[in-house]
């Protein structure tokens, strides 16, 4: 039987171009940040896990979980470093994976990071990189590129449903007016809809300000056994249930593109170990790669109807004061996309929300809160859902 | 320092002309959104008999031109530029023979982005200072190259500037001199590359922002001066929004800048920026005038100069050569097709 676990600490970096910060050192400011705010010492620790995508290409290293150990001052205690890799969802199994080391009860507490360094290359290498995480054969040798293919599951999206781009840009909108309220997002200004839709096009109905921007920036959360975590915090937050999926690694083998099979199970295993409904969610951090994202991501996880996402952005249930908001850091659009740190920044942010530390950006009595972090094109997706009670 | 300065200067653009829209619109860009996020109306282009050496020789002219100095006490020529015409042989040679300077001259090319120039002018004001030379001719000069398709393609231009540097009828003096420098790879161009590369927003804040900041933080601190004691400011201009930005930043105002803003309409001259604007200047300068100039090169650094005008500018035949202003007025457009074809772009690096 698993036992229970919680977090007991959350530390994030500022997101953006940071170019006095070095892929380590920005993985040990989180995961420091992290270890202060659980107020554990580091010889508690039981094991590490950092989630990161691609460091070969973007700072070429690797071995990165050691290296984490080492840079973070644990190199002495020899504690087990595990890194972890699934492209963009990186960070989210990482967490997935040191839930399972502390819910086993092999580890009481362990530190769970997530990093990417992704401006240190110049020009196309970035989208070339992250082009790693498609199906080399089948679709990045022929120029399929992420911004191209979440373009066609937006068309056909608009095809099937009806939606337009101004549905799409409101997205953008809302999560750059959250963004606004987060220190630590990369963008920390709101964009009105008419500069949204006059952004230089990227692929077709995507614009410029359809899509993430490419970051650096680690996060960190301290996962602790659940009956223990009192012992260091008043606020420990829960991780009530987790959900893995995979589906085929290229687009052209799903049965439906506007639907991710993977973010569908992953929901529906989460939820039914948490024993929630999609209708009990209060606040959700989903995986807003590019604006058409949000909304099949709010679709498939059951918090609005099949092709009624742009219909949910349009009546506002999704901004700061509606009924379930999204993406309240600013989302990966406005907080930053640094691959690796994404899953486990969304699980820091829905640990601020859930203990009211979530500044301006609060939402008022926020009990249970979701996280979904998407692996490439949907070809992986883990899916978290935090309490308290 | 005060009897070192500029004897005379003479700028040099050449006649062609590209507008960002016609560039913009060859790469199915927005016009609006490049001229408005760059600040670059329209740049100058070299024709296929126009190189460095042509220009550093039109601009040492006029400003011999404008002065009655024998060739002969010219005792230095440094040229500064990022597009020597030659990998291995100098421009400085070609430039000496051509005004009559050679043989007993003292000559050296140099290279730093686009602060060669300036760099140029503090080698000849120390061989002023040590009395090695009686007079040098720094010039700073362009034909600055740009990938097809690159943002730099809409403002890599292309002219020049040469100061004579002496201790006689000196129409500005140098009052003093500083140089921030640091390796900051920001910009660059391998051996044998034909186009540069450069790391986008990394050349704005840890590269242009900060060497040009602390620069002239330090020289005004050095003189005890504040941005209001000048009457102009010149900043090395990559596009129209930096230099603006940063003068803003350091405290300086828009009217010190805009007599010294050449980029918006004639582009980056790159090791000619900051000397033409230094130019442009000096053609409307009055005795007594303060100018702040502040110059940047990728790699990275930057040489900045208090300068103040003297006296010796009321009997200064300036109309022995053009204005900068004339220079730019006198242009002749072309479009995409012409430009790629002089600028030898139709075919791989």
């Amino acid at each position: 039987m698993m036992r229970d676990v919680a977090i007991i600490g959350v530390g994030v970096t500022k997101f953006g171009e940071l170019w006095d910060k070095s892929f380590r050192n920005l993985i040990a400011e989180a995961g420091s940040k992290a270890l202060l705010d659980s107020g554990i010492s580091g010889k508690e620790l039981d094991a590490l896990y950092v989630g990161s995508m691609s460091t070969g290409r973007f700072v070429g290293q690797e071995h990165v979980g050691a290296l984490v150990a080492d840079w973070s001052g644990f190199a002495h205690m020899h504690i087990p470093a595990i890194r972890v890799e699934s492209a963009c969802a990186s960070g989210g199994l990482a967490v997935r994976q040191g839930y399972f080391s502390v819910a086993s009860g092999m580890n009481d507490i362990v530190v769970v990071g997530g990093v990417e360094k992704m401006t240190d290359v110049v020009g196309d290498e970035a989208t070339d990189t992250l082009a790693t995480g498609l199906d080399q054969e089948w679709e990045s040798f022929f120029g399929a590129t992420f911004p191209g293919l979440y373009a066609m599951i937006a068309t056909r999206h608009m095809y099937e449903y009806g939606t337009t781009r101004e549905q799409l840009a409101k997205v953008a909108v809302k999560n750059h007016a959250n963004g606004a309220l987060n220190p630590y997002a990369q963008f920390k200004r709101a964009i009105p809809l008419e500069k949204i839709l006059a952004s230089p096009m990227t692929a077709y109905p995507l614009g410029m300000l359809d899509c993430s921007p490419v970051s650096d920036g680690a996060a960190a959360i301290v996962l602790c056994a659940a009956d223990k975590a009192k012992e260091y915090t008043d606020k420990p937050v829960k991780i009530l249930g987790t959900g893995q999926a995979s589906d085929t690694l290229s687009l052209h083998g799903r049965r439906d593109i506007c639907t991710f099979d993977s973010t569908v199970y992953a929901g529906k295993n989460a939820y039914k170990q948490a024993k929630i409904e999609p209708t009990d969610i209060d606040v959700a951090e989903v995986h807003d790669c590019f604006t058409i994202a949000e909304i099949i991501a709010i679709e498939d996880l059951g918090i609005v109807k099949k092709g009624e996402g742009g219909k949910a952005i349009d009546e506002k249930i999704t901004t700061l004061d509606g009924k379930i908001p999204v993406n309240t850091s600013g989302g990966l659009k406005a907080k930053g996309h640094p691959v690796g740190a994404t899953g486990v920044a969304q699980v820091a942010e829905i640990v601020m929300q859930l203990r009211g530390e979530a500044g301006d950006r609060q939402v008022k009595d926020a009990k249970i809160g979701l996280t979904h972090n998407v692996g490439a094109v949907g070809a992986s997706c883990v899916v978290h859902i935090l309490g308290v009670k | 320092m005060k009897d070192v300065g500029i004897v005379s200067y003479g700028a040099h653009i050449p006649r062609l002309r590209i507008k960002s829209s016609d560039i913009a619109n060859a790469w199915g860009k927005n016009p609006d959104t490049i001229t408005g996020g760059l600040g670059v109306f329209e740049k100058s282009v070299p024709s296929p008999d126009q190189d460095v050496a042509t220009i550093s020789v039109e601009a040492a002219r006029f400003a011999l031109a404008r002065t009655g100095i024998d060739p002969q006490e010219i005792g230095a020529v440094y040229v500064g530029s990022e597009s020597h015409p030659y990998a291995v042989k100098p421009t400085g040679t070609i430039v000496g023979e051509a005004i009559g300077a050679t043989p007993l001259l003292k000559v050296a090319d140099y290279e730093f982005a686009c602060k060669a120039g300036t760099a140029a002018i503090q080698t000849c004001m120390a061989l002023v200072k040590s009395e090695m030379v009686r007079y040098g001719i720094a010039i700073g000069a362009d034909t600055s190259q740009a990938a097809p398709g690159d943002a730099l393609e809409y403002a890599a231009s292309a002219g020049g500037a040469a100061f004579i540097i002496g201790r006689e009828k000196v129409i500005a003096n140098i009052n003093e001199t500083c140089s921030f420098t640091t390796d900051t790879p920001d910009f660059w161009r391998r051996e044998g590359r034909k186009y540069p590369a450069h790391g986008g927003r990394f050349t704005g804040a840890p590269a242009y922002f900060r060497h040009i900041m602390s620069n002239a933080q330090n020289l005004m601190k050095s003189v005890s001066s504040k941005p209001e004691d000048y009457n102009y400011a010149v900043f090395h201009q990559p596009n129209g929004k930096f230099p603006v930005r940063v003068a803003k930043m350091l405290g300086f105002t828009t009217d010190q800048v805009k007599q010294g803003l050449l980029c918006p309409i004639i582009g980056n001259t790159y090791s000619g920026s900051s000397m033409l604007g230094l130019a442009s200047v000096l053609d409307v300068a009055e005795p007594g005038n303060r100018i702040f100039v502040t110059s940047y090169g990728s790699g990275a650094g930057s040489d900045a100069f208090d300068i103040t005008v003297t006296d010796a500018l009321k009997d200064f035949p300036r109309n022995n050569a053009p204005l900068v202003s004339e220079l730019i007025n006198k242009k002749q457009y072309i479009d995409y097709s012409t430009y790629a074809k002089y600028r030898d772009l139709l075919y791989e690096d």
